[in-house]
């Protein structure tokens, strides 16, 4: 199941690992993305908390978390190449994977139909 | 798009060719086009990237010795600048300050200025109240674009025979789109040339390079990072009214004979104040504009506060530009701090986002031009 956030992340859940990314649609408004900073494996992360910065080359934004849980892992392979995020933002060019505490917190986040008529 | 913004000749082919329009200076201005600002930085770098500049401001100065007169008002050597040449140079104020930098060209018996964007009005009203006996035209028909990289010289030739062109020369030439003012000179760090079209051939003189294999629409995204990598200045960041040429390390561009000592020494605005320090610069607490490399991967960019050691409270200095660097592969920035921290491999902190990162005062440019002297 694949969710959208307003803020244009995707989150892909699987048992309670949730995979956060940005969306094809997010990179492209973002321009050559060149910077990636990611939370730490381990981090407890609570939803809203500023957990991720992005610098393209235009300026830095921020990303929030979409969700309460444990950072699992991250993509390291994102830090070394940030460009990976502009060539497969939702393939490859994950950011994060969150142990979630309360996978219900999905439900409020649209699906393909809906951010496809956000973006649209 | 507010509708007081004002249009250059080429703002109809920048929206056909899919341009991302923001607003700059007054005008509505193309920041990239389709191929995102990365890849149009390396194109130029590689090939050829065509700019529309025309919201810069051309004038002419004419009379009987227009130099005479437009060196009260600059510290650069205009009497000395020979014809057929072009020579960078600033406005300085009172307090030493600039007020602008622009670039002089002498054309048989006049002057051929160009003048920033933002600072235009403000030019020529400091020109018009400045000159005693020369008369000043301001040059309303006119594009500016520029055609920059290594094949600008290729591409542009098959139009009108520029390869003979030395760096900073200047010529008239006739074309197919009337009469051309060229100079080979822009603000990339390549080899490459400005030119000044009539307006209503701007489009078509556009349309006939952009036909050409080696030749690419660029948008103002990629020509700050370019002129950033070529350590050139952007008036209203890295220099303004309140940083002197000393300051700004614009010394270079002061003629010796403008210098203490020189067959006319002084005689701009400021010149008491940007003289002696020329001579004696040996105040190291006075801030200089450098080149600073962050160690890391997160780009320093303007208003960075820079500080001397990781824990320190004050700062001392800011950064005035700093991006990413696409032919460097590294964030790239520009900034002031004290004399006395600013040679080359000196270790600083620039606070980004709460967290103090590593930085090294580097020399400039961050990549070497290429220009064709």
């Amino acid at each position: 199941m694949i969710k959208y956030t307003e803020d244009h992340e995707w989150l892909s859940l699987d048992g309670d690992i949730v995979t956060v990314g940005i969306t094809d649609h997010a990179q492209e408004q973002l321009g050559d993305i060149v910077f990636v900073e990611l939370p730490e494996v381990g981090t407890q992360i609570s939803k809203d908390d500023e957990i991720v910065v992005i610098e393209s080359v235009k300026a830095a934004s921020d990303i929030v978390a979409p969700v309460d849980g444990e950072i699992v892992e991250i993509n390291e392979a994102i830090i070394d190449t940030p460009s990976k995020v502009n060539e497969d933002a939702e393939g490859e060019a994950w950011f994060f994977k969150v142990k979630i505490d309360d996978a219900s917190q999905l439900d409020a986040y649209m699906d393909e139909t809906a951010y496809k008529e956000l973006t649209a | 798009m507010a509708q007081d913004l004002l249009k250059t000749p080429l703002h109809g082919l920048h929206l056909e060719l899919g341009a991302r329009m923001v607003p700059f200076a007054g005008y509505e201005m193309p920041v990239q086009y389709a191929m995102g600002v990365m890849k149009e930085h390396l194109h130029t770098r590689a090939a050829a990237g065509l700019f529309d500049v025309s919201h810069m401001g051309q004038v002419l100065l004419t009379g009987a010795d227009p130099s005479v007169d437009l060196e009260r008002l600059v510290p650069q050597s205009i009497t000395g600048l020979k014809p057929s040449r072009q020579r960078y140079a600033f406005f300085t104020n009172e307090s030493g300050g600039i007020e602008d930098d622009i670039m002089v060209a002498r054309r048989e018996d006049h002057l051929y200025v160009v003048v920033n964007a933002a600072c235009k009005a403000a030019d020529i009203a400091l020109m018009r109240a400045g000159l005693q006996e020369s008369e000043l035209v301001e040059i309303t028909d006119r594009a500016l674009l520029a055609l920059q990289g290594p094949a600008a010289e290729a591409a542009l030739s098959r139009i009108v025979p520029v390869a003979p062109m030395a760096f900073m020369e200047v010529g008239i030439f006739p074309s197919d789109f009337g009469e051309l003012w060229i100079s080979r000179s822009g603000y990339t760090g390549e080899d490459g040339f400005e030119i000044s079209v009539p307006a209503d051939h701007a489009e078509g003189f556009a349309r006939a390079l952009l036909d050409m294999e080696e030749v690419a629409p660029i948008g103002l995204g990629a020509r700050d990072s370019l002129r950033l990598e070529a350590g050139l200045c952007l008036y209203g960041n890295d220099i303004d009214t309140t940083t002197d040429p000393v300051q700004a390390s614009l010394t270079w561009a002061i003629q010796k004979t403008r210098r203490p000592g020189g067959a006319r020494e002084g005689g701009f605005p400021g010149d008491s104040i940007i003289l002696p320090k020329i001579s004696d610069a040996d105040d190291q607490e006075d801030r200089r504009r450098v080149g600073i490399l962050p160690e890391g991967r997160a780009p320093m960019r303007e208003h960075v506060q820079l500080f001397e050691n990781e824990k320190d409270e004050t700062p001392i200095g800011v950064v005035t530009s700093g991006a990413f660097g696409p032919t460097v592969g590294h964030p790239i920035s520009m900034g002031y701090v004290p004399a006395r921290l600013s040679a080359p491999g000196t270790r600083i902190w620039g606070e980004v986002r709460g967290k103090r990162m590593a930085a090294e005062i580097v020399s400039l440019p961050f990549r070497p031009s290429t220009y064709k002297r």
